[in-house]
C-alpha cells in the first residue's frame, strides 16, 4: 500500500480527507455470479435433444434412484455439449428441473467445476497446460506461439474470427509427453512451437489433426526405442500358480 | 526373500558366490564371530524387471485395449475362481503381497479393505461400494492414464476382486473429465465385459452380482481425495469431508465405501492368479511389488515405465529415460512423487531408493511416482511457485488455513521468483506452511506447504541470493514487497513494515 501513495507535497486539502485504502474489485477468469445478458438468462429455452435424453436416463439409472442427482455432472456436461461448450444459466436449470434438485444446488457444481465454461466460447476450445512438468518442457512459448497463431489474443479471450478460445489449465495429467495442449476433448502431446502452429493451423482450416503425441512417438514411451515390454505379452495362466494355469 | 525367478538381472551381490575378492576377508570375518552367528543378509540391487513380471503389458497401447487383446494377455483368465475363492482369501494374498495404495499415501491395501467386513456386516441391509479413483491430477502423474487406455480390463476385472474381497455390489469409476479418450476406452471395456457376463448378474458365472459404473468428473484437482471425491459423485461441490466416520462406515450415499486408486485396483487379480509371494519378491521389506513410474521434466525420453519397487532413482532416469538431459551432473533437483512432495537435491537423488521409506527418510515421499527432473537451466523458485500457483488454484476453499494460505504462499513464492522480498520473509514463509499444515480437513493444505519447505530445505541459498540481488538493484526491500524507494518520508512508517531493518546477510560458510 504504501508503494502506492505518490511521492508528492500533499496539498492541505487532500490531507482534511480521510484515504480509505480499498482493493479495486478484481475481474477473475470467470465470474461467479450469473448477470441476465441477451445471450444467457433464464428465458432461453433449452432442452436435450431425443439423443441425448436417452442418454441421461442411461446415466441417471446408474445411480440409486433417491440420489438421482448424483447425475449432475454428467448432465451438465450433456448439457453443455449440446449448447456449443458452454453451460448457460438455462442448461443449469434445466438439468436441476430434470433431476428434481433446487437451482441452487447445480449452480454451486456448475461453478465449482472448471471444466464447465460459464461464458460462451469458441468453436474449438484451446487448453494449453503450464503446470510445472509441461513448464519445464517449454509450455511457456507453447502458449506464446499458440496465442500469436491465433491472432494476438491473450489466455482467456476468443479469437476475432470466434472460432478460438484459448485458455491456461492446470495439469492435465500427460506429463511424460509434455509439453501439451487439449482441443476440445482430444490431447496434442510432445509439442514444438512449430508442430503448435501447425495443429491451429489445420482447425482453421477446418481438418482435424491427428491427436496423441506429435514428435512420431506412440504414447508415453522412451522415444529412443522402448526400454521395456519389447517382448510378446504372456498369454492367460502363463507364470500363474498351478491352480490358475 | 530372494526369488531367482522374480528378476534375473538384479545383481545378487552375495558374500559367497559373486564377489570373489571379498572372500578372504568375509571368511576371516567369519571366524572372528562367536556363537550366535548371523548371516550377512545379502547386498541386493533393485530394478531390472523383467517383461515376463510386468503386470501392465499394454501401457503404451500397442496392442488391442479391447477384450480380445486383453484375454490373450492373460485378462479375465479363471477370474469366477477367484471369485469363488471367497473375500478372505483375496484380502489374506493381497495381505501376504505387501501391496500398499498406489495413490500416495501408500495404505496396506489388504488391511484397508479388509475394514468393510466388519463383524456383523452381512447384517447391514445397505449396499456397498467399491469407488475407483482415476481422477490422476496431480502434476507429474500420468500413470493411470495408461492403465486406463491401455488396460482396462485390468481395471475391470480388478473391480471384480477387489469389490468381491470387500463383498461390494457396485463400483463407480470416477475419471477425470479431461481424460474423454480414457473413459471411453474405460466405457468399451465395461460393455464388453457386460456383454462376456464377466459382470452383472452372476458375474463370470459365480453367482456374485457386481456392476461397475463410469462417473466422469469435471476438473478439481481436489476430487482426488477420497471424500472429495465421494461428495462429487454424489453431485455436490467436491469439498472434503471430515473423518470419522470413515468411508467405510459412512461413504458414498450414506454406505459403506472404500475409495482405491486405480493401480491398486488393476494389479489385484495378478496378484491372485500369480500369488502374494511372487509380488512380494520385489522390492524392500514394506515396499514390496511392481509399480508404474511416470518420468518427466529434463531427462532424454520422458516415459511412464513399470519397474520395480525400490529401483535407485538414478538407474530409474538412466535405464528408462536416457538420462539427464546434460548427463547426470547437470541434474539440480528432482520431485520424486508429484507436486505435493518436497524437492530432492542432486547428492540425495544419487542414493535414494523409489519407495515410501527410503524417500520418507530422505524428508520427502513416494507419492504417485511421478518424477519430475530439473536440470541446472531451471529456475527452481519458479517451478515451485507455479506449484503454489497451482495449489491456489485447485483449493476448493472449505477451510481456511488452506484457502487464505494458498494465496498467502503463491503471493509470497511470485514475490521471490523476483527477489522482491526481505530475507527475513523466507521465515515468515516457512512459517505460514507450518500454519497450513496439519490444520485442514484434507491433505491440499500439507501438499500446498511441502514443496516450499522442500525448496527451503534445500535451495534456501539461492532465494536469498536472488533476495540480495534484488536489494542490490532496487535498495532495500521491505516486507510485503514494499520498495524503500517509493516510500513516502513524509509520512511515519511503522517499524513492523521492515524497511528500515538492515539487511539481512546470507549465513557465511565456515572455513
Amino acid at each position: 500500500m504504501l508503494s502506492r501513495i505518490p511521492r508528492v507535497v500533499i496539498s492541505r486539502n487532500l490531507v482534511r480527507r480521510r484515504f480509505i485504502s480499498s482493493t479495486p474489485s478484481k475481474r477473475s477468469d470467470a465470474l461467479f455470479v450469473h448477470r441476465d445478458t441477451p445471450y444467457n438468462n433464464p428465458k432461453i429455452a433449452f432442452e436435450f435433444n431425443a439423443e441425448n435424453l436417452k442418454r441421461a436416463e442411461e446415466i441417471i439409472s446408474h445411480y440409486p434412484p433417491q440420489y438421482k442427482k448424483a447425475a449432475v455432472i454428467p448432465l451438465l456436461d450433456l448439457g453443455q455439449r449440446q449448447n456449443k461448450g458452454w453451460t448457460s444459466i438455462s442448461v443449469m436449470n434445466y438439468v436441476a428441473n430434470l433431476l428434481g434438485m433446487p437451482p441452487m444446488r447445480v449452480y454451486e457444481v456448475a461453478t465449482f467445476y472448471t471444466m464447465f465454461n460459464r461464458e460462451p466460447i469458441g468453436e474449438h476450445f484451446v487448453q494449453v497446460c503450464t503446470t510445472t512438468p509441461c513448464m519445464l518442457r517449454g509450455s511457456t512459448e507453447i502458449l506464446n506461439a499458440a496465442c500469436e497463431q491465433l491472432g494476438g489474443i491473450k489466455p482467456g479471450q476468443t479469437s476475432k474470427d470466434g472460432k478460438f478460445t484459448i485458455v491456461e489449465v492446470e495439469c492435465q495429467g500427460a506429463c511424460s509427453n509434455a509439453p501439451m495442449l487439449a482441443v476440445g476433448d482430444d490431447f496434442y502431446e510432445d509439442l514444438t512451437p512449430a508442430t503448435t502452429k501447425k495443429i491451429l493451423d489445420a482447425f482453421k482450416k477446418g481438418q482435424k489433426p491427428k491427436a496423441g503425441p506429435q514428435s512420431g512417438r506412440h504414447t508415453s514411451e522412451n522415444s529412443a526405442g522402448l526400454t521395456n515390454l519389447t517382448t510378446k505379452p504372456y498369454g492367460p495362466g502363463e507364470f500363474c500358480l498351478p491352480e490358475f494355469q | 526373500m530372494f526369488k531367482p525367478s522374480s528378476s534375473s538381472q538384479a545383481l545378487l551381490r552375495t558374500s559367497a558366490s559373486t564377489s570373489r575378492g571379498l572372500r578372504p576377508f568375509r571368511a576371516k570375518l567369519r571366524t572372528s564371530r562367536s556363537l550366535a552367528t548371523v548371516a550377512d543378509p545379502p547386498v541386493r540391487r533393485y530394478g531390472g524387471l523383467k517383461d515376463q513380471d510386468r503386470i501392465f503389458t499394454n501401457i503404451y497401447c500397442r496392442h488391442d485395449h479391447g477384450i480380445k487383446g486383453a484375454m490373450a494377455r492373460g485378462d479375465w483368465h479363471r477370474t469366477k475362481d477367484i471369485i469363488l475363492k471367497g473375500d478372505s482369501w483375496i484380502i489374506q494374498n493381497i495381505k501376504d503381497s505387501g501391496l500398499r495404495g498406489r495413490g500416495g499415501a501408500g495404505f496396506p491395501s489388504g488391511l484397508k479393505w479388509s475394514f468393510m467386513n466388519k463383524p456383523g456386516w452381512e447384517k447391514d441391509p445397505r449396499p456397498r461400494y467399491l469407488v475407483i479413483n482415476a481422477d490422476e491430477g496431480e502434476p507429474g502423474t500420468c500413470k493411470d492414464r495408461e492403465i486406463l487406455r491401455g488396460d482396462p480390463h485390468k481395471l475391470i476385472e480388478g473391480c471384480l476382486v477387489a469389490g468381491r474381497s470387500m463383498n461390494a455390489t457396485a463400483a463407480y469409476i470416477y475419471i477425470r473429465g479431461e481424460f474423454y479418450q480414457e473413459a471411453s476406452h474405460v466405457q468399451q471395456a465395461i460393455n464388453e465385459a457386460y456383454a462376456a457376463g464377466f459382470l452383472g448378474k452372476n458375474a463370470c458365472g459365480s453367482g456374485y452380482s457386481f456392476d461397475v459404473y463410469v462417473h466422469r468428473g469435471a476438473g478439481a484437482y481436489i476430487c482426488g481425495e477420497e471424500t472429495a471425491l465421494i461428495e462429487s459423485i454424489e453431485g455436490k461441490q467436491g469439498k472434503p469431508r471430515l473423518k470419522p466416520p470413515f468411508p467405510a462406515d459412512v461413504g458414498l450415499f450414506g454406505c459403506p465405501t472404500t475409495v482405491a486408486n486405480v493401480e491398486t485396483v488393476a494389479v489385484a487379480p495378478t496378484i491372485c492368479r500369480r500369488g502374494g509371494s511372487w509380488f512380494a519378491g520385489f522390492g524392500r521389506e514394506r515396499n514390496q511389488g511392481t509399480k508404474l513410474y511416470c518420468i518427466s521434466g529434463h531427462v532424454n525420453n520422458p516415459c511412464v515405465v513399470e519397474e520395480e519397487m525400490s529401483i535407485p532413482l538414478k538407474d530409474l532416469i538412466e535405464k528408462h529415460c536416457g538420462g539427464v538431459r546434460g548427463g547426470w551432473d547437470n541434474l539440480k533437483g528432482i520431485i520424486p512423487g508429484g507436486s505435493s512432495v518436497p524437492v530432492l537435491p542432486i547428492d540425495i537423488c544419487s542414493e535414494v531408493l523409489m519407495d515410501f521409506d527410503s524417500l520418507k527418510d530422505a524428508q520427502s515421499g513416494l507419492g504417485t511416482g511421478a518424477v519430475i527432473v530439473m536440470d541446472k537451466s531451471t529456475d527452481m523458485i519458479k517451478a515451485i511457485a507455479r506449484f503454489s500457483d497451482f495449489y491456489k488454484h485447485e483449493s476448493c476453499g472449505q477451510c481456511t488455513p488452506c484457502r487464505e494460505g494458498t494465496t498467502w504462499m503463491m503471493n509470497m513464492m511470485n514475490r521471490m521468483v523476483e527477489g522482491r522480498s526481505h530475507a527475513r520473509e523466507i521465515d515468515m514463509l516457512l512459517e505460514l506452511t507450518k500454519q497450513v499444515e496439519g490444520r485442514t480437513i484434507c491433505a491440499l493444505g500439507d501438499a500446498a506447504a511441502w514443496p516450499i519447505q522442500g525448496l527451503m530445505r534445500h535451495f534456501r541459498p539461492e532465494v536469498e541470493a536472488r533476495i540480495a540481488s534484488f536489494r542490490a538493484a532496487n535498495g532495500a526491500v521491505g516486507f510485503g514487497g514494499h520498495l524503500m524507494r517509493d516510500a513516502d518520508d513524509t509520512l511515519a512508517l511503522p517499524d513492523n513494515l521492515g524497511l528500515r531493518l538492515p539487511e539481512v546477510a546470507a549465513p557465511q560458510p565456515h572455513a
